[in-house]
């Protein structure tokens, strides 16, 4: 007799755990049950995003690489299960290794987007880049994994925390990636993923008063609406490419902090 | 009020002292030096700078600018309308196409250093014009404004052929015509932070002066017709905030950068919701400026008025919101009001003088209506006692005690000379109370102990941090702020990157 095989139940992943939506909907997706997140779900992962921002912000640049560093080794064991969720191996080998390559970014950073200043005066003046807080992500659905993980990526090797809107035609990679984020040393809140539907969840992240930068690469046909209502609380809005990886990916999500001091005896 | 304070040591008695009088003025007067006016030369009414020529507006309508320390006429300036508007981005959009961006970066650089010597030779009419339309003190018009805005040019001259060396790995190119649009406060040094890294980089600009502060731009115009700039690269276009927002909305402009308030900035970006124009906002601020036990109290007096009082308050990194240690509070504060009551308050071209008239006499009504506030709150003010002129717009420097966080003189941006005092025990209470504002653009932090510097440098959320000065400003130090303070740098390398694309 063939074994019947346990199927999973796809949850949302919010602060570290994975609860069902609070609503209690879920909607079909690539043949699967998916949690719908609601809009209370979405204001619940911003709470976790920014609380968990000092902690993940706060850890030398060095030990958040090891983490993301980590995050590429359990998606490397989860290769085949990643891979049957998205368009096959290729895209879990490229997007492991871009994992990889934003991963040692995180202590390169402030020598390649940092400055000392020659100001005309006696003053010792350096700049300095630093995360802009929490980002809300709106995952672009092609291809579904690395879509995710190239937006997602420059976000948290800077030091933010993120909420991701995965993809609501292609939402299983994200939630497979979650998986793999949550076995991988990353502290609880640091990365949220919401599946649902976008229309529903975009505009609640892009006018939450909370929300710091708003990546709007897979919002396509609400672009518009998403730009104006994060005017509300003058957002960092990120057009960006599924397929991108460069530093300037991360200066995106980036603030540029300026400190002088004098110099004397 | 960058002369150092004569502290004089406090007895135990005037330590122990509550609440402290007013400080009997001082005994000695100062003879007026006042700098000679004649140097400008204003003309009875001024056009709009389009196209390399001073042209009548097609709006046909004139509006008067003043001065605002005795409300006399100074000259009618024309008031663009949509039609002005669209000459301007035609201007701006056939120089860029005709020439500008084609131009050698090494030839564009030399324009932009002609343009720097003019502002340096032509400097003391600058420094004039501006005290009489802003109502500034020609000591800051002179020693600041003037100087750090022929610096911008100079520092962004060198800029426009290396601009390969700033973004390794990356083809930049320019955006094509910036609108952009500037606040009255700083005219000029406004104008160069906006005009000098936009041409730089191969852009061709619109830009829109406050319109109660147009003369120093119109001046300027003069310097790029004496720079032989190529006709259209540069254009001046005066009017008021509807014909702003008509411009930065206007299809054919490519990028727009807006200083100003954090309102009319969220207007902008909303305006531009999906309009995939580039945009840099710089806005509003409520700097906290944290003292400590340990710092060096005279210099601190000095860096809390200089962060103040510095062009009236109408700085929109200016520190308005005063963080001091408990321990300490009641000595700094006396210190401090002995100070105010030296400051010297009147004519802007008067080289003695430290604090001036205020803009406009809307900006006086915002002053006048949070101070009320404040008081109304609960707040204990406290004035110098010093005349006032009868005429013009004039705000005696203030300091308000016993604030509490959630007052609105302690929330909202005054833009005035005008000074709330907050107390805290522990650097972490320190950080928290500078942190929990909507605005991050600047901070002060004075402290004798540099790991307490740096560690408090880290903790604020603010895109500039003074440690031991306040309002220092360069053109190569990156100026911005966090949150709804704004996005985007003006200055430095970093100041380069808003005016480019990159062909990758």
């Amino acid at each position: 007799m063939s074994r019947l095989p346990v199927r999973k139940t796809y949850k949302l992943f919010i602060g570290g755990a994975f609860p069902r939506s609070e609503s209690g909907r879920s909607y079909e997706a690539e043949g699967q049950n998916v949690a719908r997140a609601s809009r209370k779900d979405a204001r619940d992962a911003v709470k976790a995003a920014r609380g968990a921002f000092a902690a993940w912000s706060g850890m030398t640049a060095y030990n958040r690489g090891q983490v993301l560093y980590r995050l590429a080794e359990m998606m490397e064991a989860r290769a085949a299960d990643l891979a049957g969720c998205c368009t096959g191996r290729k895209e879990v080998e490229a997007a492991i290794d871009r994992v990889v390559w934003y991963a040692g970014w995180t202590d390169k950073l402030a020598q390649v987007l940092g400055s000392s200043n020659p100001v005309a005066g006696p003053y010792f003046n350096f700049t300095v880049p630093e995360p802009t807080g929490v980002v809300a992500v709106i995952a672009p659905g092609e291809p579904p994994l690395g879509g995710l993980v190239s937006r997602v990526l420059p976000a948290l090797a800077g030091g933010n925390t993120v909420v991701a809107v995965a993809s609501e035609i292609h939402p299983l990679a994200a939630i497979e990636l979650a998986e793999a984020v949550a076995t991988a040393d990353v502290p609880g809140g640091v990365l949220n993923i919401l599946t649902g539907l976008c229309s529903e969840l975009a505009p609640v992240l892009a006018g939450h008063m909370d929300v710091n930068a708003l990546d709007v690469s897979g919002a396509d046909g609400l672009v518009e609406e998403l730009e104006r209502l994060g005017a509300e609380n003058v957002k960092r809005v990120v057009r960006g490419s599924a397929d991108e990886q460069s530093p300037w990916a991360i200066s995106d999500f980036l603030e540029l902090k300026t400190v002088w001091h004098p110099i004397g005896q | 009020m960058g002369s150092p304070m004569n502290g004089s040591p406090l007895t135990e008695l005037e330590k122990k002292r509550k609440h402290v009088p007013a400080p009997a003025l001082t005994e000695w007067e100062y003879a007026p030096a006042p700098e000679a006016r004649d140097i400008v030369r204003l003309e009875e009414r001024y056009g709009l700078f389009l196209g390399g020529k001073m042209v009548e507006p097609r709006s046909g309508t004139y509006a008067t600018t003043i001065d605002p320390s005795t409300e006399e006429p100074l000259a009618e300036i024309a008031q663009g309308g949509p039609e002005d508007v669209e000459a301007a981005v035609e201007a701006a959009r056939g120089a860029f196409e005709n020439g500008w961006a084609k131009l050698a970066p090494a030839e564009r650089a030399k324009y932009l250093y002609r343009i720097a010597r003019l502002m340096q030779e032509r400097s003391r009419e600058l420094a004039v014009l501006e005290s009489l339309n802003n109502g500034k003190p020609i000591k800051e018009s002179r020693d600041v404004d003037v100087p750090l805005a022929a610096a911008h040019f100079f520092y962004y001259a060198g800029w426009a052929d290396k601009l390969e060396y700033a973004f390794p790995n990356r083809r930049p190119l320019p955006l094509g015509v910036a609108a952009q649009v500037i606040p009255w406060n700083f005219p000029l040094l406004m104008l160069s932070w906006k005009i000098a890294p936009a041409l730089a980089t191969g852009n061709t600009v619109i830009l829109k002066p406050a319109s109660t502060t147009p003369l120093t731009a119109l001046l300027f115009a003069e310097i790029c017709r004496q720079a032989d700039l190529p006709p259209g690269v540069v254009n001046i276009l005066t009017g008021n905030g509807r014909m702003g927002a008509t411009l930065v909305r206007h299809p054919g402009v490519d990028k727009v950068a807006f200083t100003g308030s954090t309102e009319v900035g969220k207007d902008i970006q909303r305006a531009l919701a999906g309009s995939g124009k580039r945009l840099t906002l710089e806005l509003g601020g409520k700097a906290a400026n944290i003292v400590f036990d340990d710092a060096a109290l005279d210099q601190a007096v000095e860096g809390i008025v200089n962060g103040i009082y510095f062009n009236q308050g109408q700085v929109c990194c200016a520190g308005s919101r005063l963080l001091v240690q408990e321990s300490i509070a009641e000595p700094l504060i006396t210190k401090l009001k002995q100070r105010l009551a030296t400051l010297r308050m009147g004519d802007p071209l008067d080289k003695n003088t430290d604090l001036g008239a205020i803009n406009s006499r809307d900006q006086l009504d915002r002053i006048t209506e949070l101070v009320a506030s404040g008081r109304e709150e609960g707040a204990e003010i406290f004035q110098p006692a010093c005349k006032l002129p009868e005429k013009g717009f004039w705000f005696p420097p203030t300091v308000f005690t016993n604030v509490a966080q959630s007052y609105r003189i302690a929330q909202e941006e005054i833009f005035g000379p005008v000074l709330s005092v907050l107390t805290f025990r522990t650097p972490e209470e320190a950080v928290e109370k500078a942190n929990n504002t909507a605005y991050g653009l600047s901070a002060g932090v004075w402290t004798e102990k540099g790991s307490r510097i740096l560690w408090m440098a880290q903790q604020l959320r603010a895109g500039v941090v003074w440690a031991n000065t306040f309002n220092r400003f360069d053109p190569a130090s990156p100026f911005g702020g966090y949150k709804e303070s704004g996005f985007g740098r003006e200055g430095g390398r970093h100041g380069l990157e808003p005016y480019l694309r990159f062909d990758e």
